[in-house]
């Protein structure tokens, strides 16, 4: 059995209670890091221990730490994203639910590394009933000396909070979310300057997502070292995994990175397969935002190698035959699913996500939801196929903030790899209204 | 949204209860001196909370309780989906229609319910019992289909689980 970092300890009665969660461990990271280790020695082993953001970039989160600009007489903040709202993804919502102390241990640790002295839990609105469950742990930490002056003598002084935000997945969007944070619009920030030199209320901001402060708490138990050792390359540690759509047993599980596509779809400990006995027609592996694979680049890449769930794995063959882990959103759909519909449905919601402050993005997502809703409704033409494409490339690259490219990916991909679909959908229209294609070929050249 | 109209900034602010206006105090209290501005969102979510939703002279009060511009209320206001600037029922079924949950049934989900309560997405019932809405992604993909009514998710929902639900809110109404 693989081993568990984050969330070995869920299903433990009572582990949302500072006491059950302490008596497993809980806040030992706090003890060792501000007893024993230095801030700068705790981005050490962040570092060292490779820890991508597993918010969906992937970006190395000891990197992140350590572009924090640190002026004299200056207030820094630490930020958990918390907003979790990549369709295809609630492994945060699990972790928070279930674990609230481990969030908030990790927001200790990590906020101690970075010389914050006033942290913030920024939670999707929704998530209303987690933010009081999140309330009452900080409320135990506080209670316990965990949290305010002087936390176990060691002079370091931290609060947190956490406050919701009202329903804007664009907030998930790090200098959008500060924006909102500060009481505005979602509307992303031009970057430079960056959150690490001018962030919350213009302060040096590191903004992470909720299970990558998580994974800081066995960082510094274990040491970086310990954790770079499980994964391959660049991918370590283990990654919670959100797993939706036609699936036995969909779910939150926690892997170890390197674990095979294979595995995890059709193993008895993961979701076990395709629901109902149908046959695997596709997977969106990392949230809506990245390309769809079809099924037969689903569990083995292009080169015909075993597709394994990592970083560089998932993205095997770039964008041609590849797509991404991203937040490990795995959405998987059977040989029922219409991908004209489903591609509408992504554009759609990006379309409606837009804030509407860069003109490529505002109007090029509505157009292409336009388009695509007149393809699944039996109204297009091949024209309106290329169309999607010229306006694609006009989005991408084109905007302040990554929701563009977010939105133009999916169609991308799903034009690249389900051409024959979309065309029988103009080519047969009253018959795409009954049935829908089924699994696609494969590609002779494939 | 009446916001829009130039009337609007002289809708007469109204004023919450006390127990709205102490937990107002409590989050602005979270924030630095200054920055009260941001808690507008928790604010504005216990505005809908005491009123079913958020009022022009809702927001022309909460601009007086943060200091602010009523402009940088509308604002905000406008902007994130969870606040309703329209009067609804007094449940508002918000069903997420986003892709991992149509995979599984959404569609048939908001089908049914147009049915049962006899009302389209958008639509309240006549008695104001129901308001029902669809959102977009709420984070519970692996227990779809669901919806959201009063910060409760409904999830793995059935035509069962779907009356069950709706009775148990005709009954909790009734009290």
């Amino acid at each position: 059995m693989a081993r568990k970092l984050l969330i070995e300890h869920a299903a433990v009665p009572g582990i949302t209670t500072y006491e059950v969660y302490r008596k497993h461990g809980g806040y030992a990271s706090v003890e060792k890091a501000l007893k024993t280790m230095s801030p700068e020695e705790v981005v050490e082993e962040v570092k060292k221990s490779g820890l991508r953001g597993r918010g969906g970039a992937g970006f190395p989160t000891g990197m992140k730490w350590s572009f924090l600009a640190k002026p004299e007489g200056v207030e820094r903040h630490l930020v958990c994203n918390a907003d979790e709202s990549e369709p295809g993804t609630f492994k945060d919502r699990y972790l928070m639910e279930k674990l609230p102390h481990l969030l908030i241990e990790g927001m200790i640790t990590s906020s101690y590394a970075l010389g914050a002295r006033r942290s913030y839990i920024y939670i999707r609105g929704e998530f209303m009933y987690i933010l009081r469950i999140l309330e009452k742990a900080i409320a135990e930490a506080y209670a316990n000396g965990m949290l305010g002056k002087n936390i176990l003598g060691s002079g370091y002084d931290l609060d947190l909070v956490v406050t919701p935000g009202g329903g804007a997945y664009i907030c998930g969007e790090e200098t959008a979310l500060i924006e909102s944070l500060e009481g505005k619009r979602g509307n992303p920030r031009m970057k430079p300057p960056f959150p690490a030199v001018k962030g919350l209320w213009g302060n040096p901001t590191v903004v992470n997502n909720v299970e990558s402060i998580a994974a800081v708490v066995p960082i510094v138990n274990e040491g970086g070292e310990a954790y770079a050792a499980i994964g391959i390359e660049r991918s370590t540690g283990t990654k919670l995994i959100s797993a939706s759509g036609n699936l036995v047993r969909p779910g939150v599980y926690e892997i170890e990175l390197g674990l095979s596509v294979e595995e995890f779809i059709y193993g008895d400990d993961y979701c076990r397969g395709i629901a109902n006995g149908k046959k695997l027609k596709a997977c969106v592996p990392g949230g809506s935002s990245v390309p769809i694979l079809p099924h037969y680049l689903v569990t083995k890449t292009a080169a015909g190698t075993d597709r394994l769930m990592t970083y560089e794995s998932l993205a095997d063959g770039g964008f041609a035959s590849g797509s991404m882990l991203g937040s490990g959103g795995f959405i998987v759909f059977d040989e029922d699913q219409c991908i004209v519909r489903n591609t509408w449905n992504f554009a759609r919601f990006y379309a409606h996500e837009s804030c509407g402050q860069c003109s490529p993005c505002r109007e090029g997502t509505g157009w292409m939801e336009k388009v695509l809703y007149r393809l699944e409704h039996g109204n297009g033409t091949l024209e309106d196929i290329s169309l999607l494409e010229e306006i694609n490339k006009k989005i991408e690259g084109n905007t302040i903030c990554p929701l563009g490219d977010a939105a133009a990916w999916p169609v991308a991909a799903a034009i690249r790899h389900f051409r024959d679909e979309f065309e029988w959908h103009v080519k047969s229209p009253q018959e795409a209204q009954t049935r829908n294609y089924g699994l696609i070929q494969v590609p002779l050249e494939a | 949204m009446k916001a829009d109209h130039p009337q609007a900034v002289n809708e007469a602010p109204i004023d919450f209860s006390a127990a709205t206006m102490a937990e107002m105090n409590r989050v602005i209290g979270l924030f630095p001196e200054g920055k009260e501005k941001s808690a507008i969102l928790s604010v504005l979510h216990l505005v809908q909370d005491e009123l079913g939703w958020v009022s022009v002279g809702a927001m022309n009060r909460v601009a007086q309780i943060l200091n602010i511009e009523p402009i940088e209320v509308y604002e905000v206001a406008t902007f994130y989906t969870m606040f309703h600037l329209d009067p609804v029922g007094k449940n508002v079924l918000e069903v997420c229609r986003t892709g991992p949950c149509q995979l599984v049934g959404s569609d048939d989900l908001i089908a049914y319910i147009e049915e049962k309560l006899e009302i389209k997405v958008g639509q309240t019932t006549k008695d104001g019992l129901f308001t029902l809405k669809t959102v977009e992604c709420l984070g519970a993909c692996g227990y779809a289909p669901m919806l959201m009514c009063k910060y409760q998710f409904y999830e793995r929902l059935t035509k069962e689980k779907v009356n069950e639900m709706l009775d148990a809110m005709r009954e909790a109404s009734k009290s």
